[in-house]
């Protein structure tokens, strides 16, 4: 552990936090552009040009709200439950690449935070803890709406948490480790992208993803129709905000996440054949990676415009009658085909 | 029962094929849809700086007219504040004095003027009640504000501008010539 | 090791704090902060897959679902039953046997070297996947063919009986 290590691995720290705190304010704003557009709306435009401004205000906005905490709430874990949401929200993004290596003067320097060798299942524990952030906040804000809310998160996340596991296990027979950087790794080019041999584990993963993220069609747990705001009902101000935030950085994440796992993280096509140095494969790769996220991030939000949400007992029924049976069968057709590579070729 | 008019149309429900209980395809068609929302004109009018065209026969803000030597036309007779459904007019009439003649037309004329805004339901029955073509409902509409005593709109807010008659027959002259 | 001690310690200090809170919800959350110290004491050890499966299934599966089952209760003291002294008694008598007997267990045990271990890489997946499937196979078949079992005695259970009209 020299001091340039941790200096290198504190600065690294800071631009993902900090990057990540940035996309998620502005996919607040990308998200009411993207609806405004699909609706033949402007969507906002008055705070700066083209409404950059907006995220701004809204932020500032909460901060000055009154902050409200239920005379009949529980006060410690009332506060504890968007603290946990937001925690685990920014922690989970530790073990992505975010790149290759950089080279300035005789340093080089990874692009990844930490790489665990058990990568996707970090990924995995983090988003599951995520859960008791709803779940605490829900229940401790002593409200009927809110409790269910809070059951209808923790059921959901746990039902499609299985599915994503058994989607993953499939691509992690064809990739044979656990590490993400060694996933992104094997996947240099264009035609070794893992979605050219997962397509189907490919669509249960955005599934699950869709329904840990709380998004729509899976946004049960603050679904405003029926619920009123779900976990959030009682929440008001920053909290509410931090709630709001930690939604879009598990977006974010999870974003980041597919496109490592399934469309090659920072690879790029003939990203060998251009003959450029390595510095710049890699400052490429990084562009290359974050609009994939992008691309998938407004997928996301094509997706949120375009379905309507699912009733509870769908949502069951797909999780746990059509998702589970479809990833076992995904595991057994790549384990066989596997066995029939590696005996006949 | 049976359909008189013979319209009636009788919808199948039929259990769905294995296509559709995929639910992806629909998924992709209604992504489509949204897509082609995306990227459609939009149509939205951003107010203040575009303006769309009023009807011709959109009935407004209030104005209180001049006459051609720019003297207000009002009398104060009150046949407008009589016809008005909403009870929305109030004026205080006074006689006009020696050296006004310049200001007001008839020797009665409305000392204050007052129209409530929020009563006001711009059916145009002053408009057409008003012997003296006084007051006429050709403004743009009315703009919201924090207060209701801020809509009640006196003289200095409905009294039209005063203008210039030999410089608008110039130009009316100079438009013929055009 | 000093951080051993502490992190063990904690692991102690919740540990009790689970059985002495009144609170049912408050325990269940003290019991999550145990297993995340147990966690930590896999890495320690350097069994990182053994660490993220134990954090991933037991604090975010298992004590998720015993949170949520004990939000739907709502438990209060009206609803909790009033212990007898009979009942508090024979508890305290059972408690004092369990106590004998780990205390008679451990007197015998000889003193371990458990922090040397002769291989540092064991903990990791591969060679954890090896030693499951070479040597332990058929525990490991026989552990699973449990579970299945399990699974469908649960499904059985939840499973609706047919009205007979």
């Amino acid at each position: 552990m020299e001091t340039a290590f941790i200096i290198e691995k504190f600065v690294l720290i800071t631009i993902v936090f900090v990057l990540t705190l940035v996309i998620a304010m502005y996919s607040t704003l990308a998200e009411r552009k993207v609806a405004g557009f699909m609706q033949d709306r402007n969507g906002p435009d008055r705070a700066g040009p083209f409404g950059i401004l907006q995220p701004l205000a809204d932020g500032g906005k909460f901060f000055f709200k009154e902050e409200i905490i239920p005379a009949g709430a529980h006060k410690s874990l009332f506060i504890a439950g968007p603290t946990i949401a937001i925690i685990t929200a920014c922690i989970s993004s530790a073990v992505i690449p975010w790149g290759q290596q950089l080279t300035i003067g005789d340093r080089v320097i990874d692009l990844q935070v930490a790489d665990i060798n058990v990568g996707i299942l970090y990924v995995f524990g983090v988003i599951a803890l995520g859960v008791y952030g709803i779940m605490l906040g829900g229940w401790a804000s002593n409200n009927k709406f809110s409790l269910m809310g809070a059951i209808r998160a923790a059921s959901q996340s746990i039902s499609y948490e299985i599915a994503m596991g058994l989607s993953i296990i499939a691509l992690l027979m064809v990739t044979q480790t656990l590490s993400i950087k060694d996933i992104v790794a094997q996947q240099s080019g264009f035609v070794n992208w893992n979605i050219w041999v997962q397509p189907l584990g490919f669509i249960i993963f955005v599934t699950c993803a869709f329904a840990e993220c709380n998004r729509v069609p899976f946004d049960l747990p603050e679904c405003e129709t029926e619920l009123v705001g779900g976990y959030h009902t009682e929440y008001s101000s920053m909290k509410l905000g931090l709630y709001m935030f930690s939604e879009y950085i598990n977006m974010f994440v999870s974003s980041a996440v597919m496109s490592a796992l399934y469309f090659g993280g920072y690879n790029f096509p003939f990203m060998n054949d251009l003959g450029l140095s390595q510095n710049w494969i890699t400052i490429i790769g990084v562009l290359a990676f974050f609009l994939k996220i992008f691309a998938f991030i407004f997928f996301f939000m094509w997706i949120r415009w375009t379905l309507p949400r699912f009733r509870y007992d769908q949502l069951m029924n797909l999780g746990w009658k059509i998702l589970i049976p479809l990833a076992i069968a995904n595991i057994v057709l790549t384990g066989i085909i596997t066995l029939i590579k590696d005996t006949y070729w | 029962m049976e359909s008189l008019s013979n319209r009636k149309k009788v919808l199948e429900q039929k259990p769905m094929n294995f296509w559709e209980r995929m639910y992806l395809p629909a998924i992709i068609k209604g992504m489509r849809i949204t897509i082609r929302h995306f990227f459609k004109k939009k149509a939205t009018v951003s107010y203040p700086e575009v303006e769309r065209p009023y009807s011709k026969n959109y009935r407004g803000m209030h104005s209180l007219k001049r006459d051609e030597e720019g003297r207000e036309r009002c009398t104060a007779c009150g046949l407008c504040a009589l016809s008005c459904p909403a009870e929305a007019i109030s004026m205080i009439s006074a006689e006009r004095k020696k050296g006004e003649e310049h200001l007001y037309r008839e020797e009665k004329y409305a000392a204050v003027y007052e129209i409530n805004m929020l009563r006001c339901i711009f059916c145009g029955l002053c408009e057409e009640a008003c012997p003296k073509e006084a007051i006429y409902l050709d403004g743009p509409h009315v703009p919201a504000d924090y207060l209701r005593k801020d809509f009640i709109y006196g003289k200095n807010k409905l009294v039209e501008e005063r203008f210039d008659v030999n410089l608008l027959e110039m130009a009316n002259l100079k438009q013929e010539i055009n | 090791m000093s951080l051993f001690y502490f992190i063990a310690f904690l692991s102690i200090f919740f540990a009790v704090m689970v059985i002495t809170t009144k609170n049912p919800v408050h325990s269940v959350l003290y019991l999550v902060i145990t297993f995340f110290t147990f966690t930590v004491h896999y890495i320690l050890l350097n069994a990182q897959f053994l660490a993220v499966v134990n954090f991933i299934v037991y604090m975010g599966a298992i004590m998720v679902l015993f949170l949520f089952v004990l939000m739907l209760l709502n438990l209060n003291k009206e609803t909790e039953p009033m212990k007898s002294v009979l009942v508090k008694a024979i508890g305290t008598i059972a408690g004092m046997c369990l106590l004998v007997t780990i205390a008679g267990s451990v007197k015998v045990l000889e003193v371990s070297n458990p922090v040397v271990l002769k291989n540092p890489e064991i903990g990791l997946v591969d060679n954890l996947g090896k030693v499951l499937f070479k040597e332990f196979l058929l525990p490991f078949e026989i552990s699973s063919i449990l579970l299945l079992t399990a699974m469908v005695g649960a499904v059985l259970l939840a499973k609706k009986e047919p009205k007979d009209i």
